[in-house]
């Protein structure tokens, strides 16, 4: 049960629109039922992509205190699944269909210190808590790493905000985070909370647990947005069913599968549940393991997948996986 | 006439501290409770916090309250085993070598104060211990006293109206501390943004049985006329500790001198459950005696009586309200304390962003 699960829907206008980095957009949407905001909540919005209509989860970076305007930041890679260019097309007067307010990374008071990491876009889940923490006089430090400044929304309100307690690492000024000594040198009862790409939070998982520090204590969420290869297209065979089908770039396997007529159980489409589970019967190329659902030992096996975030991926030749469903 | 002031079921403020339950029902095993229409299981860590978690799986929503404590702080739920810490975050899931990040129940702030447990239902970020209603005389080494839980079948308000106006001890308290004077005596009301006061005195009286017994417990064989006052502290949103006695007549009480009288304190706090069910924790506590379990036990008892009288008004007005959907409250001049208490709770929920609110008809 978490704080606020349930999907309704509702109209938001669009009231302002800005770019805040290189690639990302700020949208301000004016929604139809406001609510207060907590931090860590996300809107869930459709668009209509062709002739698919498509689901995409946002972090709310802020809002006023009635919810009455709330803020997504958008981020549109260049393999973007679709959503962030609509998302990027918007302009004030455009309406749009988002969910309640959705809750899954609900930020716990009451820790004795917090660390809030945030690794690009990953920002947008991080800001609220910061800005919470910082108003209630929480001890909490702020790391935000990013490939370059300019591609990092956000810092200089970050910086006028909190100050000494942000620490700001940039790939292209060769200020790279060492995970490593992050996690050796955080006091045991600290919680950490993380949003950003899986490279990144799989290096403090791996920490984490090699240290023993409680499991509970690491806070993450993903939208299964971010793999270990750019998505490119390859192809799903589901020989039990007589299905062979490619799956997009910007397409799911899941959702391949389905628009080829496979029947597929699945429940959270975020790579958290298992539900979507296949078995791996034969694979040319490499397994992307987008979830969180398997450990560490489980994704070396190579045996299953996560269907509805995890690709296979080929460098230069297309990659093809064949597989079995429940 | 119909205003929000004067809704028959009033809503309650969430962000805001509420009694769970007295310290002694908060244990090493698991108490269900609702508060503020907030199902939850409550239970105390082996170190002896109290722990008040949401009372539903984040799985499939059975009630873990029905479940196992385990370790120092983890409740185990009863269906398939899930368990969390006391922060609610999910610490181990069957058949799985990960666990889910978004497994959380929600954890409601829980603080032990004043001999009870007191929880926040709503935003946790504004959970302040400094913002618990003052209630030190239970825990005062000069006051003595106890008290109980009444499973009130009516809207909380309805707790508070009776309790900010002492008129009805006239008519519904004949046998022990009703009398005329009650509804003769002058009252003053004032209010503050979070608390109400009315008092009222009534000079050179017969003390009404409950009270002379009490004078007799300190001036054995004490006869004659008192001085009686009740103090009604009203602390928002539903806190009301009365500063009730009475004194020798004319020895100097209402200017301050309650040397030659019996002073007691009714702590009331009163918890919503449900639109129309609450929590009544009540306590009486005195001045005098201190070492006595015996008169403690006596006032325990015998305000326990005169509270089970306004226990059966008040399910009896709850039923009245619920079965004339179509008649409205009208108010009397005795109501000022209670329609003061109504405006700053209209205020809280305004705060809130929960009303206007229109009166609900029964159902």
């Amino acid at each position: 049960m978490a704080t606020s699960h349930k999907e309704v829907w509702q109209r938001a206008t669009v009231v302002e629109v800005r770019p805040v980095a290189d690639a990302v957009q700020r949208i301000v949407l004016a929604p139809e039922h406001p609510v207060a905001i907590e931090p860590g909540a996300h809107l869930d919005v459709r668009l209509a992509l062709g002739t698919d209509t498509v689901q995409r989860s946002y972090s709310i970076v802020d809002a006023d205190i009635s919810g009455s305007r709330i803020s997504l930041s958008v981020f549109r890679s260049l393999h973007s699944r679709g959503g962030a260019g609509l998302m990027h097309a918007l302009v004030p007067g455009d309406t749009l269909t988002v969910s309640h307010p959705l809750q899954d990374f609900p930020l716990r008071f009451g820790a004795s210190s917090y660390v809030l990491l945030a690794g690009g876009i990953g920002i947008t889940a991080i800001a609220g808590m910061a800005r919470v923490l910082r108003d209630r006089g929480d001890d909490y430090r702020l790391i935000y790493v990013g490939r370059t400044r300019a591609a990092m929304a956000y810092l200089d309100e970050l910086i006028a905000l909190h100050g000494d307690r942000l620490d700001v690492h940039v790939g292209d000024e060769n200020t790279s985070l060492d995970v490593r000594r992050l996690v050796a040198t955080l006091e045991p009862d600290t919680e950490l909370y993380q949003c950003g790409p899986i490279r990144l939070m799989d290096a403090v998982r791996r920490e984490w647990i090699e240290r023993e520090l409680p499991i509970a204590s690491l806070r993450f969420e993903t939208f299964g947005n971010s793999g270990w290869f750019e998505p490119q297209e390859f192809t799903v065979r589901l020989p039990q069913f007589g299905i062979e089908t490619v799956v997009g770039p910007t397409q799911s396997m899941l959702g391949a599968l389905e628009a080829a007529g496979a029947d597929m159980m699945f429940d959270c489409r975020k790579g958290e549940c298992g539900l979507c589970e296949v078995r791996v019967l034969e694979l040319e190329g490499e397994i992307d393991h987008r979830d969180v659902f398997y450990s560490e030992r489980q994704r070396d096996a190579r045996s299953k997948l996560c269907c509805c975030v995890s690709r296979v991926a080929r460098p230069q030749l297309g990659a093809v996986v064949t597989i079995s469903s429940s | 006439m119909a205003g929000t002031t004067t809704a028959k079921i009033f809503p309650y403020p969430l962000n805001t501290w509420y009694v769970a339950g007295w310290d002694h029902e908060v244990n090493r095993s698991i108490l269900a409770r609702t508060v503020a229409g907030k199902p939850m299981a409550l239970y105390r860590t082996e170190d002896g916090r109290p722990v008040a978690l949401a009372d539903a799986c984040w799985h499939r929503l059975a009630p873990l309250s029905l479940g196992t404590l385990i370790g120092r702080e983890d409740i185990q739920c009863p269906y398939h085993g899930l368990r969390y810490n006391a922060a609610g975050r999910c610490v181990s899931m069957p058949a799985q070598e990960t666990i889910n990040p978004s497994a959380t129940v929600p954890s409601f702030p829980a603080v032990e104060r004043y001999r009870y447990v007191w929880v926040w239902p709503g935003d946790p970020a504004l959970a302040d211990p400094d913002l618990i209603p003052d209630m030190h005389q239970m825990t005062d080494p000069e006051w003595a006293g106890d008290g109980q839980l009444i499973e009130a079948g009516c809207n909380y308000q309805l707790v508070l109206d009776n309790l900010m106006d002492l008129t009805h001890e006239e008519f519904v308290h004949t046998s022990s501390i009703g009398q005329a004077e009650l509804s003769e005596a002058e009252f003053i009301t004032s209010h503050t943004d979070t608390t109400v006061t009315v008092e009222r005195w009534m000079l050179g009286i017969d003390p009404p049985p409950f009270w002379r017994k009490n004078m007799r417990d300190k001036f054995p064989g004490f006869e004659g006329k008192v001085d009686r006052w009740q103090i009604i502290h009203y602390q928002a949103p539903s806190t009301i500790c009365i500063d009730v006695g009475v004194a020798k007549a004319g020895t100097g009480a209402p200017e301050g001198d309650r040397s030659q009288g019996v002073n007691g304190y009714v702590m009331n706090t009163i918890t919503p459950e449900t639109d129309r069910t609450c929590h009544y924790f009540w306590a009486f506590m005195r001045n005098y005696c201190l070492d006595s379990q015996l008169i403690t036990t006596q006032l325990r008892e015998g305000v326990h009586r005169v509270f089970g009288e306004d226990e059966a008004m008040l399910i009896a007005q709850q039923e009245a309200i619920d079965a004339n959907p179509d008649y409205e409250f009208y108010s009397l001049n005795i109501d000022a304390g209670g329609m003061w208490v109504r405006r700053l709770l209209e205020r809280m929920l305004t705060a809130e962003g929960r009303l206007p609110v229109t009166p609900v008809a029964a159902g």
